[in-house]
This record gives C-alpha cells, sequence and structure tokens, in this order.
C-alpha cells in the first residue's frame, strides 16, 4: 500500500438496532461527507453504544451500516466487516493513547498497522502532531501530557490512519472547564477540515452546539428529536431537550390563542393554532411579582418558590403551582420581592414571548 | 498515582491486640524459615569455598543448570504466552478443565512428572516412539531431556502470571488497535504483548527459579550424567554424601541465585503493579 491513500469521502448511512436485556437501541442515523452530526441525550440512552456498533466494536442484532458504496454490516446480507477493516476513526472518551509508545509512535500506530514503512509513518505523524500543534511533545508518553495534549493526540492519531468516518465519543468530557473552552474550538476546526462524515457523542449541550452541523436527541436508545442546533434549541420536543437548552416546555392542546396544557391550566399564546402543541418560552421571560400584576395579555398564576440557584449573574428560581416553571431574575429582584424557598409570588409571561409549535 | 499516595488520616490504633497464642507461634514459623539458611551461610567453609566453586564438576552442574533453566525458560515463554493468552481471552466451553490441567505441574511431585515425562517421551513412549522409530530422536538421558523436564514443571508458573496480567490488561486498548486498523496479531505484538510485559518478566523470573531448583523430574527422566543432564541440584545432593562442606558452598551458590531473583521479582512487582 502506499502512503499518503486518497481516501473519497463517503457518507454515512446506518440503521442500527440491538437489544440488550429490556434496553433497545434503534438509530436510523445518515450523516453527509463533511457533516457533524451530534448525537445528543442523557447517560445510558446508548450513545456510545451506537459508536461502538459504528466501528464495529459491537455486532448489530439488526439492521445495516455503509460508508458510501461499501457496505460495513448488513444483517440481512450477513455481512460484517471487523473492526481493523472499516476504516473507521474512533477517538475514545478516556483516549486510550497505548501507554507504552511515544505520542509520535501512537500517531503513527495506524499507519504501521497499515503497512507503511518506519519513516514515513513516523514523517507523517510528525506532520500530524504539528497540525494539533504539539509538534515539541512528539518523544512524550501519554502520562506525561496533560488532558487537553492526550486528547489532541488522540484526534491526530484517530485522523491520521485516513479514516473514512470519524467517531468521537465525549471528546471533551474528561478536560477541566479552561482546557475544554481551548479544545473544543480546536477541534471544531480539525472537525471542518475533515472530509468524511463525523458522528460525536455528547451529554453536553455546548459541545454538541458548538461542534455539529446537526443535532440527534437519543433517549432511552430512540431518536426523540433531530435537527439543527438552532432548531433544536428553539423547539425543544422533550424535556430532556428543554433542561439542556434552557427553556421551559409544556405539552397541551390549542384552540386559537389559548393553549390548554396537560395539568389543566391555560396559557394564552400569540400564534395561533390548533390541535396537540408543545409551548416553549425562556426562564428570561417570566417576570415575577408580590401582588397580582395588571394587564390582559399577560399570562399569570399563583406559584411557589422551590429553589433558588445562582446562574451566572442571574437567579434561577424554580416555581411550583399550576404551572411549573424557572425564572431567570436579578438578584435585586430577588432582594426587592424578598424571594426565598416557599415564597407565594405571581409568575407571568406574556403571550408574544410564547414559542407554540405541533407536537 | 499521586492520589494514592496522598497522605491519609493515620489508622487508628486497634484496641484489639494480636491473639497472644499466635505470637509465638508465628516467632516459631520465622525461625523455622530462617534457620537453616542461617544455617547455611554460618557452616560455609568460606576457606576451601573457591576451591570447592572452581572444581570441574561444579563448574560444569552450574553452566548446565544456567543452560537448562534458561532455554527451559524461553520455551515456557514461547508455549506458555499462547497458552495463557487463550486461557485469558479465549471463549469456548471447557476452558475451566484446561486451566485445572495445567495447574497439575504445581501439585504433581516432581518425580512422578519425571515418570509422566518417560511415558510420554520415553523410548516406549506415546510420542518417544515414534520420534525414535522415525527420526532417530531418543530424549531420555540427555541434556534436551533437563530442558523438558525442567519446562515441564516450571511453564505453570509463566502461564498463571501471565494470565493473570492478560486479565488484569484493559482490553479497550485492544480495541482501540483495531480501530486503528491493527490486525489482531499486529495489536497481540505491539499492543498486548507490551501491555502485559511486566507479567511475562515476572512469571518468567519465577519460571527459570523453579526450573534451576528442579530435582525430581529431571533425575528421573534425565538421569545424573556428568556435563550432560547433573545440575547444580543433582551436584549438591551427590556432594552431599561424601564432601558435606563442599555440598554447603554449592548450596550458597544457589541461595546467592534465589536471593537474587528474589531482590529482582519485588523490584518488578513494586514499580509495575498496574
Amino acid at each position: 500500500m502506499t502512503f499518503p491513500f486518497v481516501v473519497p469521502a463517503a457518507g454515512l448511512d446506518a440503521d442500527v438496532r440491538v437489544r440488550r436485556g429490556r434496553f433497545d437501541l434503534d438509530l436510523p442515523l445518515s450523516v453527509a461527507p463533511g457533516e457533524v452530526v451530534a448525537l445528543l441525550g442523557p447517560n445510558g440512552a446508548g450513545k456510545s453504544t451506537a459508536l461502538r456498533l459504528l466501528a464495529g466494536l459491537l455486532p448489530l442484532d439488526d439492521g445495516r451500516v455503509s460508508l458510501g458504496s461499501i457496505v460495513l454490516e448488513d444483517t440481512k446480507a450477513r455481512v460484517r466487516l471487523p473492526p481493523e477493516q472499516r476504516q473507521v476513526g474512533l477517538v475514545f472518551q478516556d483516549y486510550l493513547l497505548f501507554p507504552h509508545l511515544s505520542a509520535r509512535e501512537n500517531v503513527a500506530f495506524g499507519l504501521r498497522a497499515r503497512g507503511a514503512d518506519r519513516a514515513g509513518a513516523r514523517r507523517r505523524a510528525d506532520d500530524w502532531l504539528e497540525r494539533v500543534g504539539l509538534a515539541d511533545h512528539a518523544s512524550r508518553r501519554p502520562r506525561q501530557l496533560s488532558g487537553g495534549q492526550a486528547q489532541r493526540v488522540a484526534l491526530a492519531r484517530a485522523l491520521a490512519s485516513g479514516p473514512r468516518l470519524l467517531l468521537l465519543d465525549e471528546p471533551l468530557a474528561a478536560l477541566d472547564a479552561g482546557t475544554r473552552l481551548e479544545v473544543r474550538a480546536d477541534l471544531r476546526r480539525h472537525l471542518a477540515d475533515f472530509e468524511g462524515a463525523t458522528v460525536v457523542v455528547t451529554h453536553d449541550a455546548l459541545d454538541a452546539f458548538v461542534l455539529a452541523d446537526r443535532l440527534v436527541v437519543l433517549e432511552d436508545g430512540q431518536v426523540v428529536q433531530a435537527g439543527t442546533p438552532a432548531e433544536v434549541a428553539r423547539h425543544p420536543r422533550t424535556d430532556y431537550v428543554a433542561r439542556l437548552v434552557g427553556l421551559n416546555l409544556y405539552r397541551g392542546r390549542a384552540d386559537g390563542g389559548t393553549v390548554t396544557l396537560d395539568g389543566g391550566a391555560t396559557l394564552s399564546v400569540a400564534h395561533h393554532t390548533s390541535g396537540e402543541v408543545l409551548v416553549a418560552f425562556s426562564p428570561t421571560s417570566v417576570a415575577l411579582h408580590r401582588h397580582r400584576p395588571d394587564g390582559s395579555a399577560r399570562n399569570c398564576w399563583p406559584a411557589r418558590v422551590t429553589e433558588l440557584e445562582q446562574h451566572g449573574d442571574v437567579v434561577r428560581v424554580r416555581l411550583s403551582g399550576e404551572i411549573e416553571a424557572a425564572a431567570d431574575v436579578t438578584a435585586l429582584s430577588v432582594a426587592e420581592l424578598g424571594l426565598e424557598q416557599g415564597s407565594e409570588v405571581w409568575a407571568a409571561v406574556k403571550a408574544t414571548e410564547t414559542s407554540v409549535y405541533p407536537a | 498515582m499521586s492520589s494514592a499516595r496522598r497522605p491519609t488520616a493515620r489508622a487508628p490504633r486497634r484496641t484489639t491486640g494480636l491473639p497472644a497464642p499466635l505470637v509465638p507461634l508465628a516467632a516459631l514459623a520465622l525461625l523455622f524459615l530462617g534457620l537453616p539458611v542461617l544455617g547455611l551461610v554460618v557452616r560455609t567453609p568460606w576457606t576451601t569455598l573457591v576451591d570447592v566453586l572452581t572444581r570441574r564438576e561444579s563448574l560444569d552442574a552450574l553452566r548446565l543448570s544456567l543452560v537448562c533453566a534458561s532455554l527451559a525458560t524461553v520455551l515456557c515463554i514461547a508455549l506458555g504466552v499462547p497458552l495463557a493468552w487463550v486461557l485469558a481471552r479465549g471463549d469456548f466451553p471447557g476452558r475451566g478443565v484446561l486451566r485445572a490441567l495445567v495447574t497439575v505441574p504445581l501439585v504433581l511431585p516432581p518425580v512422578v512428572g519425571g515418570v509422566a515425562l518417560f511415558t510420554a517421551f520415553g523410548r516406549r513412549g506415546v510420542v518417544g516412539r515414534p520420534l525414535d522409530e522415525w527420526f532417530g530422536i531418543t530424549l531420555p538421558f540427555t541434556t534436551t531431556a533437563v530442558v523438558v523436564a525442567e519446562a515441564f514443571v516450571a511453564m505453570p508458573f509463566l502461564v498463571i502470571a501471565v494470565e493473570g496480567a492478560l486479565r488484569g490488561a484493559d482490553r479497550r486498548y485492544d480495541e482501540a488497535a483495531a480501530t486503528l486498523g491493527a490486525s489482531r496479531w499486529y495489536t497481540f505484538r505491539r499492543v498486548t504483548l507490551p501491555l502485559v510485559a511486566p507479567g511475562v518478566a515476572a512469571g518468567a523470573v519465577l519460571c527459570w527459579a523453579r526450573a534451576l531448583g528442579e530435582f525430581g523430574a529431571t533425575i528421573t527422566f534425565a538421569g545424573n550424567f556428568p556435563g550432560t543432564t547433573r545440575t547444580m541440584p543433582v551436584e549438591v545432593y551427590l556432594t552431599l554424601q561424601r564432601d558435606p562442606p563442599a555440598a554447603v558452598a554449592l548450596s550458597l551458590v544457589l541461595l546467592l541465585v534465589s536471593v537474587a531473583v528474589l531482590a529482582g521479582l519485588r523490584d518488578r512487582w513494586l514499580t509495575s503493579a498496574r
């Protein structure tokens, strides 16, 4: 085999299903060449399992995975390529850099495994280390690298082997907050340069929003929502997604400008529609008052403060009542209203601040 | 890891002391183990030591012992590591039985091992007969037989050590190698084996020490021919019959070798516990 080999960019087309006891994973997933899709979901949603299936580390119970014209696995046709023949790069959450090899040897590993000569593999490994800004760390062992450096070596190692599909499992989860910011920006740049399809698994909304062109939200092994980050952020479809993007979300039935929520309460909305709908509004749209406010264009309801929590320069107030909601208010308001756990308040949201969309 | 060494609050002093009867018994055990070794050192004829050790028979026996133990260790590594891999990673019925079988030479009296080797590799043995008839090769009472006998009793030490290391190794490194395009064989050579190298080294040292001291199976299967099958332990035994002080001197050499091995092992085990 000659190096560097030219790999035509290919899209991923997958429909993977596995059953583990009572857990079912069912994930149809298509990723175009050059596209970055984030698999977003809570712990135990099956995200990492999905990556292992795509990489061939776990067999499918049912389904098909193909990269461009190459079928990696097809349970019906009884095709199954082992991981080493898939040309699928996987960056593990804890990187799994080989501890007995230097950074350079780690990056060169895939090239050497595929038959490149030692000198050529070293040269290409050095190029990759240069690209991730670690040229002067080439001879260090993994334990001599910081978390951020190890992450970049792991990425270089995966990319150097010439993958047609790149999989990243929680690429930033092991990093501290400061490093994370920097590595996230670097990672975004490297993913933009990669011509193949990329799947990033994460439970962190910010990582997903920054890195991905498209989000696929997985809960309990099922896809609950998919779309661009903006779509998902604007119109969350489940409580999990709503919490991730920081919105209050309700399910209800619309009749013109009024939505009757599942709990029985009603909300006035600006957008007239009918049928089963979701209503979302931001915590910053919720105003709190001591007494019932005047003005008819407002939704308002009595509520009780259950929790106060500092979030940067705002205080998030959790409210119970006929409509459970979160409200973001200033510290000054908390003082003026004398808010504390158990305080009785009136919550108000303008109809124009709500967003209504079909359930 | 540094966090593991973080000074922790001193464990509170136990309120219950040692059970009284245990103390003298433990002391007795210590004496029992230590006295013979001490005796060996005390009774060593230091004045004639050099003389005894530079005798032709002594040097022959020592050389033969070192060479045979080393060859046996190489044989054990070459065959034992693959066996350990099969036991640790293989997934097939009867693996438990296989593991039990591997440990049989550990508990088998060495003399019985020697007899067993005869039944297999003796001139009339299951393997020995065709070897003799077809190739004219006879094993018993040759230097090769010494190596075979030593490998037979020592291999379980290596297999058990390496199997333990393989079980302890993180198999996800193998997965990482596979996603990078490495074949199973390449992964084994470049990832799995280096990761368990400390275990292989520890096993090899144990294996070598066991082979060096091997007596029963060797004298049964390989005999006692000066220069070809008379190893140090056999030489010590024979010398003890006619010249006890010389036997003590020879024993001291083996003792020093054992201590050196122990020291090497301790170091290994301390530095590569992971």
